[in-house]
């Protein structure tokens, strides 16, 4: 397949402007600026483009929602704040292809009828914030950006906000809290950020990949876009691939291409001819599959099939040499940490399941500890504000459903097999 | 209190959003800049410019990890152990900077060079184990390419 998030972008200047305008840049929003923005809503639905920052809810769909909301100012958030550790899938366009980015939120400003949108970013990421700011203003001396984009008389300003090292701010109504200046802790839904997001405002917010996906749903047309990869979620997807691989990195293709083709044909295998044990597929809150069951399609829908999720597409290869328990143990300590604290199952089941693991881990495991377990992910599971604490326990349930024997032998032992 | 050039700073990003309060992050990261770590004084400075109370501004800094509530060394390295940079032995690279550096996770160096924060994931799983020095960004770690980069950090 044809690269279109990654094109050029082994070009060492990809992110100037001059360069992403010799390869195309900006051609699909003087297109847009043609369009009226409800035939650009049209290609969208028909392009069946979904989120990709993880929940997959269709875009057109979301948009329709804010366009029929008659209140104004909008504003289009794009949230950058790519924090699920394994992903790492958005940093190659935020570094070096960040016209495509704004080229999408102009677009999609003019056909929200938005005419202010923020990045949101990740504090971990102070050099695709310097980046993007200079692309901005880049954008502004060449009039993509502006009160009078292109001459054509609309207007799409755009900023960038920092986040300050909060997971939970990738959650769309924390990072509103946040961008208010407020602690990152989700708000009740409904009222939707559609109709009540940003200072009370609609407000659409947008994975800077879906946004990404526009000018290509605009350049090829939305009947050829659906055409791509999956049936039931089209389009290219970027994977991040990471752990005991041979060729990490971010790869861009079709929705949909199998899990096994991602490790081994692209990534190129397990590291130092090892075998593989098992992967973590969309991000660490995403539940682990053993290596028996990943011949399966990476899509929202196949993979919710398969007993996991797509989640964020962030591939985490384990190799035979790696212990379960530990990653277990490792990934809770990560949802205490980030739990927000607002409601009482993730914010005491997060520390309640950490400590257990770090006992089991450390060889004091006591009997009843599995039991245990999964009593505190059953009174954790859908008993929670948001999605955080349920992925939390989804993760403990996923191990021990695969890989039950490694627990029962640390308790019993008081180690395991792969002590380094 | 935040001298002029800093309050022109601060009011500059005030005008950009629709409410002062959307102000407060990117103040909090200038006091952090000025101070070092956002020490009470610093705090203070921070809720005066934006009118603010003042327990408000410590309740939304404290959620942050970002931003530090003690004193830190001259550089900040932020080193991540989550799963993938984990697997490639992250974990082994925490000891060898406290061996060799003197300072332990969550502490500074005696010399005051080095603070050291475990970090969750910062992006660069691909190329484990990855790190941040202050702002920089450095992967694909082993002990001989951490003393490298750390030898550059007076
Ligand atoms: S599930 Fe966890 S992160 Fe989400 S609101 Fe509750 S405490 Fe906060
Ligand atoms: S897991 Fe360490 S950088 Fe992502």
């Amino acid at each position: 397949m044809e690269k279109f998030l990654l094109k050029n972008i082994e070009n060492p200047n990809s992110a100037d402007v001059d360069e992403y305008v010799k390869v195309g840049g900006y051609r699909n929003l003087s297109k847009a600026l043609y369009m009226q923005p409800k035939d650009i809503l049209e290609e969208v639905k028909k392009a069946g483009l979904r989120g990709r920052g993880g929940a997959g809810f269709p875009t057109g769909m979301k948009w329709s929602f804010a366009m029929a909301d008659p209140k104004f100012p909008k504003y289009l958030l794009c949230n950058a704040d790519e924090g699920e550790p394994g992903t790492f899938k958005d940093r190659p366009i935020l570094e070096k292809n960040p016209h495509l980015l704004i080229e999408g939120m102009t677009i999609s400003g003019y056909t929200l009828g938005s005419e202010y949108g923020y990045i949101y970013i990740r504090g971990e990421y102070p050099y695709a914030k310097d980046v993007l700011k200079k692309a901005i203003q880049q954008a502004y001396e060449k009039n993509y950006l502006g009160d009078n984009i292109l001459g054509k008389g609309k207007r799409f300003h755009l900023g960038v906000y920092q986040g300050a090292g909060a997971y939970i701010c990738g959650e769309e109504t924390a990072l509103i809290e946040s961008i208010e200046g407020r602690k990152g802790q989700p708000r009740n839904k409904p009222p939707f950020p559609v109709n009540v997001g940003a200072w009370n405002m609609p407000t659409i917010v947008n994975n800077v990949e879906t946004l990404s996906n526009l000018p290509y749903v605009l350049e090829i047309g939305g009947e050829a876009y659906s055409k791509i990869g999956s049936k039931d979620c089209p389009g290219p997807k970027l994977y991040s691939v990471s752990g005991c691989v041979e060729k990490p990195g971010v790869y861009e293709l079709p929705m949909g291409t199998s899990l096994k083709d991602i490790i081994y044909k692209h990534a190129g295998g397990i590291r130092n001819g090892k075998k593989l044990k098992a992967v973590i597929p969309g991000g660490i809150s995403t539940p682990v599959l053993p290596a028996a069951n990943i011949d399966c399609a990476m899509d929202f829908v196949a993979m919710q099939k398969a007993g996991s999720m797509l989640g964020s597409g962030a591939v985490i290869v384990l190799d035979e040499s790696v212990c379960m328990v530990k990653v277990t143990y490792r990934a809770l300590k990560f949802f205490e940490h980030e739990s927000c604290g607002k409601c009482v199952p993730c914010r005491e089941g997060t520390e309640w399941l950490r400590k257990i693991l770090h006992r089991i881990e450390n060889g004091q495991g006591r009997e009843g500890d599995i039991e245990l377990l999964t009593d505190v992910t059953w009174i954790m599971s859908g008993k929670t504000f948001c999605p955080l604490g349920d992925g939390a326990a989804g993760v403990v349930t996923g191990m021990l459903k695969y890989f039950r024997n490694e627990f029962e032998e640390h308790i019993k032992n008081g180690k395991c097999e792969f002590v380094s | 209190m935040f001298n002029e050039t800093v309050l022109k700073e601060i009011n500059d990003i005030r005008v950009k959003y629709p409410d002062r309060r959307s102000a407060l992050l990117p103040s909090l990261y200038i006091a952090q800049r000025e101070f070092g770590w956002l020490s009470h004084e610093a705090m203070l400075c921070v809720s005066k410019a934006l009118n603010l109370p003042e327990a408000e501004v410590r309740g939304t800094a404290s959620f942050y990890a970002m931003f530090k509530n003690k004193p830190v060394g001259r550089h900040v390295i932020q080193l991540c152990t989550n799963i993938s940079c984990m697997v490639l032995g992250a974990e082994k690279l925490v000891d060898f900077i406290g061996n060799k550096y003197g300072v332990q996770p969550g502490g500074i160096s005696q010399d005051g060079r080095f603070s050291l924060v475990i970090m969750e994931c910062i992006g660069a799983c691909g190329t484990a184990p990855a790190m941040l020095v202050d702002t920089d960004f450095y992967d694909n770690l082993s002990e001989q390419r951490i003393e490298e980069v750390l030898g550059k950090y007076k």
